[in-house]
């Protein structure tokens, strides 16, 4: 069965994301995407050393992969705008995820600024993938913005903590018809299947493959925990059932 | 309100009897917490914290680990100038010294900015003595603009400015300030500080506020360990730091823990704070403030900094020279004090790799 996710005009097989940060070595990238299968990789714009042949992390992404640059230290959407535009004129495509960050404490994203961003972006023919918190009304003013999916948190970033925004995500999963990528939080393979089992589209993480004691081995378990995810979406999982089903029901002789 | 009413309220604490009623239990319960208090943090540096040294440490490393990743951002200092007007005992540069002063040309800035970024170094640190009518904001400015073309982040370690003229400054291009406290301790304060402008201490305590209240990037702060006991400097530079961290949090907060070199001069400490204390100090901060950025400077030893590198520590000097224009120009200059790691930035990035984690050169970008 063919399950492809489409994104703007790019149809990616796999439907797990990875971000770059907080590697020890960024020569550990090109094994982590090739043991995950992962086919989208999140570079924070401010982090690309253009100028620097050796120590720019372009140079450890395979060609075939697709960048998702980040605004990753935009602080409104001014900023943001800048940094998406400036890496659309540095060569690193036309994807940009949206990370409006303006509480270093949390970490947690300014959904207006974000909508504001994406509305701009999008009308500048951007692939607009926002960072935001699990907020309805904010997911459906960025499909009217110009968003080609959301990006809901799990739990604040780097936090590891799972996925606590569960029944917020599942809202937009069932509302929103844009992709939902479960974005931040996941810290566990079995986070990651447990987002996909709900519906979403594809998961994006960076820490905890990043600061394991062993990231690829850990990058190709997440690999497999989406995919794992994924399948027991389509193939619909049973019904949960708070009562007992008896084999031998105990009303069942008044059918007799 | 300002930091200084945070102040007020511990500044006459009776820290000793605080510290004589603190049990193991106490200790241990606050290992067991994901959340610090101001309390917490300040039981964490008490003595008897320091029998507990090696799970604080470990606690430590894997919420730096958790926060930063493995990953270690490099900048080298550059003196602007070494003219100033205070009479600060413990540095020199203090007016009384008979020493050489200097400011950089522009051209010699262009210079220096192109010799050392010519190194890899993308993140400078623009430093100055404080001496306003020579190394004006005007003359600040004009390097600024001209370091722009040379490196992605610009960070400042002047004298306190007001707002207007921090606003200037990041609106030109600066996104980062440091700047020390030197000592929390108001009266210590007035007795190190002999003359000059630098002897308003609250003009100085409120210096990184109001560079927050201009919209700066990140403000690195610290006290100069070794002018009061040091577990009470490390007490108000968290509680600082924690200020800060609520008050502002578009704002990246650091805190550094320099201790005094030797310098042209003859003071010497009051307190000596042993390597032991300084692993204290920033591994309780990083419970107390996971994710606060930890900078540890050249003033300490290769040694040192090799090891304290995973306990909490997010960036590092390179390649320091603290006299002005020392990266081009070798000739006998005075430094402000002696840097005790000389480690070139090559031999920084290989040390920190084979330590097992990542030197970065570029994490900002004025964009
Ligand atoms: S510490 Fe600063 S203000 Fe004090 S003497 Fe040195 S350069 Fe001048």
């Amino acid at each position: 069965m063919n399950d492809e996710l489409i994104i703007g005009d790019t149809e990616l097989k796999s439907r797990l994301f990875i971000g770059t940060g907080k590697y020890s070595s960024d020569s550990l990238i090109p094994k982590i995407l090739e043991k995950s299968k992962c086919e989208v990789v999140t570079v924070a714009l401010r982090r690309i050393d253009l100028s620097s042949k050796e120590n720019n992390i372009l140079n450890y992404i395979p060609k075939d992969t697709k960048l998702l640059p980040n605004t990753s230290g935009a602080r409104n959407a001014d900023e943001a705008i800048r940094i998406a535009r400036l890496a659309k004129a540095s060569g690193c495509g036309n994807w940009i995820k949206i990370e409006i960050i303006s509480d270093n404490k949390y970490l947690l994203p300014d959904g207006y600024e974000t909508i504001k961003a994406t509305e701009i972006l999008a009308s500048e023919g951007f692939i607009v993938l926002p960072y935001v918190s699990p907020d309805l009304m904010v997911a459906r003013s960025l499909v009217n913005a110009g968003a080609s999916a959301v990006m809901p948190l799990g739990s604040p970033i780097g936090s590891n903590r799972g996925i606590k925004t569960r029944e917020l995500i599942k809202i937009l999963i069932e509302e929103i018809p844009l992709p939902i990528i479960v974005d931040a939080g996941i810290g566990k393979p079995s986070d990651a299947c447990e987002a996909m089992e709900m519906g979403a589209s594809a998961c994006l993480l960076n820490t905890a493959i990043a600061t394991s004691k062993n990231p690829i081995l850990m990058a190709e378990a997440f690999g497999k925990a989406v995919e794992a995810g994924r399948k027991a979406y389509l193939a619909g999982l049973g019904n949960k059932s708070y009562t007992a089903n008896a084999s031998s029901p105990l009303t069942g002789f008044l059918n007799k | 309100m300002s930091f200084y009413d945070i102040y007020s309220r511990y500044k006459d604490f009776d820290i000793d009897s605080f510290y004589n009623n603190i049990s193991d239990k106490d200790i241990e319960l606050i290992l067991q917490k994901d959340i610090l208090n101001e309390i917490d943090f300040l039981m964490l540096l008490s003595p008897k914290a320091e029998n507990f040294l090696e799970p604080i440490a470990l606690k430590a490393n894997s919420l730096t680990i958790q926060h930063f990743g493995k990953t270690i951002l490099l900048y080298t200092p550059m003196y602007l100038a070494n003219y100033c007007t205070n009479q600060c005992l413990y540095c020199g540069f203090n007016t009384k010294n008979d020493i050489k002063r200097k400011q950089m040309s522009l051209e010699e800035v262009e210079a220096e900015a192109k010799y050392i970024s010519s190194k890899g170094i993308k993140h400078i640190l623009i430093l100055t003595g404080d001496a306003k009518d020579i190394s004006s904001v005007e003359y600040i400015n004009s390097c600024v603009n001209i370091l722009k073309k040379y490196f992605n982040s610009i960070s400042i370690e002047i004298f306190p400015l007001n707002e207007d003229e921090y606003s200037k400054l990041i609106k030109s291009g600066v996104d980062s300030l440091t700047i020390y406290q030197e000592t929390y301790n108001e009266y210590i304060y007035d007795k190190v500080h002999l003359k000059g402008p630098k002897k308003d201490y609250r003009y100085r305590l409120d210096a990184p506020e109001r560079a927050c209240k201009s919209y700066i990037n990140s403000v690195n702060i610290g006290a100069l360990l070794g002018l009061d006991y040091w577990r009470k400097e490390a007490f108000f530079t968290g509680l600082h730091a924690n200020y800060l961290q609520n008050k502002y949090p578009h704002v990246e907060v650091s805190i550094s823990t320099p201790r005094i070199r030797p310098h042209v001069g003859d003071f010497s400490p009051y307190h000596i704070v042993s390597d032991k204390n300084i692993v204290q100090f920033i591994v309780a901060l990083r419970l107390f403030l996971p994710r606060c950025g930890v900078t540890i400077s050249t003033r300490e030893s290769e040694n040192f900094r090799n090891n304290i590198l995973p306990l909490g520590v997010t960036k590092m000097s390179t390649d320091s020279n603290t006299s002005v224009g020392g990266h081009t120009n070798k000739q006998n200059q005075t430094n402000q004090f002696n840097i005790c790691d000389t480690r070139n930035v090559e031999k920084m990035m290989e040390d920190i790799k084979t330590l097992g984690y990542q030197p970065i050169l570029k994490n900002w970008d004025i964009i």
